[in-house]
């Protein structure tokens, strides 16, 4: 998963209000609402190392989109080229994103969402036709390639249409960006550099880095870090239940091999007096043990691959289905338990085995 | 083996010098057999007889090296057997004694054949000559056609005369017999005490167990037990 991260002045969706300084800073009012330019941006984008791509964003919701007579109405934004690179916008075969001439020259070109273009075109092909937007004919040169997003700011990918930043201004005018969009070199060193970008644009704007209500901002990477957290608990849970299934199994085999070790005291008195050697006697109940393991784990895998392949020919959609409906056999996984479930195998023969073989021969002849 | 000549020729096969079997200690010191002193030498055909709680399974079990005495020597074919470790003495019983016992206690998910060849496996013998080998035992005991078949559906005499074959597997120097003829009919038991008489003719040393004093009066020699010590 590609990391990053976008620093806006405008987080509309998510909270009513303006973002406003909440700290009085130098002599100036708490209050004041702190707004950036493109070419803020850009000298951000020089005077921070840390930065490898940036891309200034122009946000506009509710344009209204025309096919024919398909019409929707939804978020666009006026982006770089490079905005593809940050946010893994993905064209579909056949088609592209908004590339430097585009931006150079002001191009009417626009990238739809795969929804979008599902609005206006249905199955049709959009590549190479024109839409209206706001009456403005736009040559569609790419469709986004279906995508799972977990979150999203202001608008899935899926519905929103992009246009050079460039053409964006030209026909809206707006004086501010919406958003920064920022990748680091080093996703690891987010805070370090949204903290430099704060410094930077602090000096020039005159509030304090360490207003978070002037400047909000959201760190992938936080949110990255929260993933792999929740799958790690979701790993180790799943291994902690793999675990005490085995262990539970390994006392199940042990207390089976008890029993089997109870009903042949007999059996093993009559080897002993017939000339048994302990190692005998011990090797014999060790190995029906790992039988009893080896016939569960065979069991166990060959169920494995039956509920992958059931699950597989289910074809499920949506949803959850997204995530589970296309299960495999981990390799590594099956190896790792096969020898866990041998050595708890030998463990849970080599106690019953050691009571066996450590039987007085003339006790367990007389035993009935 | 032809019989041998007169007994004083004969070897000491067994020699126990005050062999003493305690169980338990402090109050509760239970005397199986004391301070027994006993030579068996080869080609006896020997009884040994007692009431219950005589000793005479103790030491039974101390003559088949199944039990170690407590204090005492004793020498099987001039080794000495009590300071024995269990591997060791596994490898005596394997094949030096061959048991008999009173249920005669053949393995009962394994058929004849797998019964007497048990302690031939034992003594590492390989398969093909472990073959050989139960294929002329089952001959010499006439059960050559049921040696796939399993103790549950052979008859009384065919059984003990599987136990008789896999006593004789390992071509022992002794046969231990514990109440051979406990759970026969009077018919099982003769046909048995002949074997036993036919081995004894043989070449064979038997020492049988029993309180049967009709079986120990066919025999040349009875070693009576009373209170752990013996009679006479």
């Amino acid at each position: 998963m590609k990391i990053f991260m976008f620093i806006s002045q405008f987080l509309r969706d998510m909270k009513s209000q303006k973002l406003r300084t909440s700290l009085a800073y130098q002599g100036l009012n708490k209050g004041r609402v702190i707004r950036f330019t493109e070419e803020d941006a850009l000298s951000v984008k020089q005077q921070v190392p840390a930065i490898k791509d940036l891309s200034p964003e122009y946000t506009r919701y509710g344009v209204e989109l025309k096919r024919d007579r398909n019409t929707y109405a939804t978020l666009v934004r006026g982006v770089y080229p490079v905005y593809a690179e940050i946010r893994n916008v993905i064209p579909e075969r056949g088609s592209r994103f908004i590339d430097a001439q585009d931006l150079d020259q002001k191009r009417r070109v626009i990238f739809l969402g795969d929804k979008v273009k599902k609005e206006l075109f249905k199955d049709g092909e959009a590549v190479g036709k024109y839409i209206l937007l706001n009456r403005i004919p736009f040559l569609v040169v790419g469709i986004l390639i279906e995508k799972k997003q977990s979150s999203d700011y202001g608008e899935r990918d899926e519905n929103a249409a992009f246009i050079p930043a460039t053409t964006f201004s030209a026909i809206f005018g707006p004086k501010y960006i919406s958003n920064m969009v920022i990748k680091a070199w080093d996703p690891g060193k987010n805070k370090a550099l949204i903290k430099q970008v704060l410094t930077v644009m602090g000096k020039k704007y005159k509030f304090n880095p360490d207003d978070t209500d002037a400047i909000s901002y959201w760190n992938m990477m936080e949110q990255e870090t929260l993933f792999t957290s929740i799958f790690l608990g979701f790993n180790l849970f799943l291994g902690m239940v793999g675990v005490f299934t085995l262990i539970v199994g390994g006392i199940g085999v042990s207390n089976i091999m008890n029993v089997v070790v109870e009903e042949r005291t007999k059996e093993i008195g009559i080897k002993m007096a017939l000339g048994a050697k302990r190692r005998y006697v011990l090797l014999q109940f060790v190995s029906e043990a790992l039988m009893i393991a080896f016939s569960g784990g065979v069991i166990g895998i060959v169920l494995s691959l039956v509920l992958v392949q059931v699950i597989k020919a289910l074809n499920l959609q949506g949803g959850a289905a997204d995530f589970i409906a296309h299960p495999v056999i981990s390799v590594q996984t099956m190896t790792v338990t096969a020898f866990l479930l041998g050595l708890i195998g030998f463990l849970a023969g080599l106690f019953p085995a050691r009571r066996a073989a450590s039987l007085d021969p003339v006790e367990a002849l007389r035993y009935e | 083996m032809n019989r041998l000549g007169s007994e004083d020729e004969r070897s000491a096969m067994i020699k126990m010098s005050n062999i003493t079997k305690t169980y338990g200690s402090g109050e509760a010191l239970v005397e199986a057999i004391k301070d027994i002193s006993l030579e068996i030498r080869q080609n006896e055909f020997i009884s040994l007889i007692g009431p219950s709680g005589s000793g005479k399974s103790t030491l039974m079990n101390i003559i088949g090296c199944l039990d170690t005495p407590t204090s005492g020597e004793y020498l099987f074919e001039e080794e000495s057997v009590s300071r024995m470790n269990h591997n060791q003495l596994a490898e005596i019983r394997n094949a030096r004694i061959g048991f008999v016992f009173q249920s005669f206690n053949l393995l009962p998910y394994a058929t004849a054949f797998e019964n007497i060849e048990i302690p031939l496996i034992f003594k590492g013998v390989n398969a093909r000559r472990r073959k050989e080998r139960v294929a002329e035992l089952l001959d010499k005991v006439n059960l050559g056609r049921r040696a796939r078949h399993k103790p549950s559906e052979l008859s009384g005499g065919e059984i003990q005369r599987v136990a008789v074959a896999r006593a004789l597997a390992n071509d022992p120097s002794l046969i231990l017999a514990d109440e051979p003829t406990g759970n026969l009919d009077t018919k099982s038991g003769d046909e048995l005490l002949k074997i036993f008489e036919t081995l004894w003719r043989q070449g064979s040393t038997l020492v049988i167990v029993t309180h049967n004093p009709a079986i120990a009066g066919k025999t040349p020699r009875i070693i009576s037990l009373r209170d752990g010590s013996i009679e006479n």
